[in-house]
């Protein structure tokens, strides 16, 4: 055997070596790129900073301890116009959240459905999937958000419903639909009602145990017991009658025709403006996942449908068990993304009344304290972060469905 | 993404605060006009005619301030501002002054270092319900859906009257004027609040104005007036006295018909002559011209002729005088002297 040595390099590093030799030509420029992007952005801030001194002016998050002083509509803690602007903030980023999550759940559904439609045998079906697509996704989302802002408040006037005498009665003597949103009862939580809780969480978790039993039971003997009634008594029956032997400590709040003449009182409210976001967002962002669907549909090969067939599985079964198991890895990394965008759009709330975070945060607040460039600062922040965690979260959901090589 | 965003912003911030550095009167000599923020459109105060000429109370500030300065009330550069936008405008330099039914406040003037250079309307914020719902008093309006347009101080006077009165409400929020408007009339709310003057010009574009009622109860106290940045007196005292200018046309009889003949020569009140520059140096003290006042009133009129033709009774805005009378009349409009 021979071994080869690389000449003597006699002087090691030299000056020179930076800009001549391409092992470090690379890096010296990389550096000096660097320094000047550090001197552009330092000459951006100082610039900022003392211009802000010029005019009298000086960065502070202050404001976010003071009393915000005016009120929000729709509001997931306690909140009123004593409490501090961060209070505000706070208020405004759970709606964001809550606006957000809404419209991801309902978005995938319609999705889902939208994108498998979209490829049926079905000529109707596959037509008017692919208007619904193509006339979502191509027209901008505040247009799509006021639209239907205007449709959700074509109901009455929550007046036909007040009074000893209403014009109109209430739906199914529990749901009114208005102008302003839907209201239903609301259930009121009585001492023992917590054990009613528990035990519908222990159901639901029960069910998954005997999904599991089943399956199981399918593999190791080939027994196939039913699934979907068994499920249904586990989820309900023991609740049901938890809920009678600790004598029915769950009550219901109606919602109250006679408290003023405006609106409906107590009860559950669905505001409209919620309701206008949350399906904007949901059927505009649905059109896009349909599209993802239908790509991850077609990216699966047809060699795997017609081995399915050939086993003799019905066409719902290829879909659930072969197709989409198949597909999640090519749809999930565009999912992340529209659902990114659903986050990023309920920043339009305002067009329909909404009250989110930057209606909040970076509206009342952002007008009654001036504090223009803070408060763009902090939202910008807020998002950043909602928007990592979903990553994340989808990141690691999309490793636990991507191809595991083995 | 994200940081390129950032960073845009940032730097976007910096360079528009740096770009107010010589002073406005010498900017908007420069440019030949004066850029002047505005509502993006409430009639009366300020809204585009059918042939996109901007009209209105507000409006006719802009073209005095500019007649003044400038010579032409037409060399105006309109710019629409929400409420949200209009200090950023302000504070950044696009706009020399900002004559946008704006609430002279205490943190406005101090902390947001601004400078209210007068009050050209004294308002209030009120209510204004559908006739049908036979509400006489705002304090009836317990658990009533009120829409506001956000980025004012009605909000704050709102949360404050229902507080006071110990009675509840549902905020709904609204971006602009037309859209609250919308929202109101398509019944999403119950009530819209809004300074009353806005509310009459409001209900004056109604279909059916007849059928709405502006409640009387007077909730705040809305002085509304121009301001510009503060940091710069020599500019504020331009727009202040412009408007003083106005005021005083009025109530010494100067109007835009007699405005020529009287500048013609020197008069015998005093007074007159200084105002329209044919006795004394005013106009240079300003760093004006000497007829920057003549300027004005002739392209607006007096204060009195500006407000019968936007808002008068003769309008179907149709407001009264009010508050806004001459002190001479029992309003609170008073000037101080020429001299």
């Amino acid at each position: 055997m021979t071994t080869f040595t690389d000449p003597q390099q006699d002087g090691g590093f030299r000056l020179s070596m930076l800009l001549n030799d391409t092992r470090y030509r690379g890096l010296t420029f990389q550096f000096i790129a660097l320094l000047l992007l550090i001197g552009f952005m330092a000459f951006l801030g100082m610039n900022l900073v003392s211009n802000l001194a010029a005019a009298g002016l000086n960065i502070s998050y202050e404001f976010l301890g003071e009393p915000a002083g005016y009120d929000i509509n729709q509001r997931l803690i306690d909140y009123t116009s004593q409490s501090t602007h961060f209070r505000a903030a706070m208020v405004g980023l759970l709606n964001t959240l809550l606006v957000a999550v809404l419209a991801c759940l309902t978005a995938t559904v319609i999705g889902v459905v939208a994108g498998v439609a979209r490829l049926s045998s079905n000529w109707l079906v596959a037509k008017v999937m692919s208007l619904y697509v193509e006339a979502f996704r191509n027209v901008p989302v505040l247009i799509w958000i006021l639209i239907i802002g205007t449709i959700v408040q074509q109901g009455p006037s929550p007046r036909v419903y007040l009074g000893d005498d209403p014009e109109r009665g209430l739906f199914l003597g529990f749901f009114a639909f208005t102008n302003r949103g839907l209201t239903a009862p609301a259930p009121v939580w009585l001492e023992g009602s917590i054990w009613v809780v528990g035990v519908f969480l222990a159901s639901i978790v029960g069910v998954f145990l005997y999904r599991r039993f089943v399956r199981k039971a399918l593999y190791d003997s080939g027994r196939l017991y039913p699934v979907f009634w068994p499920s249904v008594a586990i989820l309900l029956i023991p609740a049901i009658v938890t809920y009678f032997l600790l004598g029915q400590p769950i009550g219901i709040d109606m919602p109250d025709v006679l408290a003023n003449r405006f609106n409906l009182q107590g009860g559950f409210e669905i505001q409209r403006p919620l309701i206008a976001l949350w399906l904007a967002l949901s059927v505009y962002t649905g059109a896009f996942i349909a599209e993802n669907v239908r790509a991850g549909i077609m990216a699966v090969s047809k060699g795997q449908t017609e081995a399915a067939a050939s086993l003799g599985l019905r066409p719902r079964r290829i879909m659930n068990l072969v197709v989409l198991p198949q597909a999640l890895r090519v749809i999930i990394p565009p999912l992340i993304s529209n659902y990114l965008n659903i986050t990023k759009n309920s920043s339009l709330a305002i067009a329909v009344g909404y009250a989110d975070i930057t209606a909040t945060l970076g509206g009342i607040t952002l007008n009654q304290t001036g504090r223009a460039i803070e408060t763009v600062l902090l939202l910008m922040l807020f998002y950043l972060m909602i928007s990592l965690l979903i990553s994340a979260v989808m990141n690691v959901y999309n490793a636990s469905v991507s191809l595991k090589e083995r | 993404m994200k940081k390129t965003v950032f960073f845009g912003a940032v730097s976007a911030a910096a360079l528009v605060a740096g770009a107010a550095s010589a002073t406005t009167l010498e900017d908007v000599k420069e440019r030949g006009k004066l850029n002047c923020g505005v509502t993006t459109g409430l009639v009366g105060f300020a809204a585009p005619d059918a042939n996109g000429n901007w009209e209105g109370f507000d409006v006719a500030l802009c073209r005095a301030v500019a007649a003044a300065v400038l010579g032409d009330p037409n060399a105006v550069e309109f710019v629409p501002t929400t409420g949200k936008t209009r200090f950023t405008s302000l504070a950044s330099g696009e706009i020399d002054m900002l004559a946008r039914n704006t609430t002279w406040t205490f943190s406005r003037d101090n902390d947001l270092k601004f400078e209210f250079t007068g009050i050209n309307y004294y308002d209030g914020q009120g209510f204004m319900v559908p006739k049908d719902l036979g509400v006489t008093s705002a304090k009836e309006l317990d658990g009533a859906t009120v829409c506001i347009q956000t980025g004012t101080t009605t909000e704050l006077n709102l949360a404050d009257f229902f507080r006071k009165n110990n009675i509840s409400y549902e905020p709904v929020p609204i971006e602009t004027n037309g859209e609250a408007q919308q929202q109101y009339l398509a019944g999403a709310c119950d009530a819209y609040t809004t300074d009353a003057s806005g509310l009459a010009a409001t209900r004056a574009t109604f279909e059916t104005p007849g059928d709405h009622v502006i409640l009387p109860e007077i909730v705040s106290k809305e002085p509304l007036g121009p301001l510009v940045r503060h940091g710069d007196n020599e500019w504020g005292d331009i727009v202040r006295w412009t408007l003083n200018a106005l005021v005083a046309a009025e109530e010494l009889g100067v109007s835009s018909a007699n405005v020529g003949e009287m500048s013609a020569s020197a008069g015998d009140s005093p007074e007159i002559n200084r105002l329209l520059g044919t006795e004394g140096n005013l106009g240079e003290m300003l760093g004006l011209e000497n007829d920057w006042a003549k300027n004005a009133i002739m392209a607006v009129g007096n204060y009195g002729e500006v407000f019968e033709k936007n808002i008068g009774q003769n309008t179907p805005i149709g407001l009264a005088r009010g508050l806004n009378a001459q002190w001479t009349d029992g309003g609170l409009l008073y000037s101080p002297p020429f001299r």
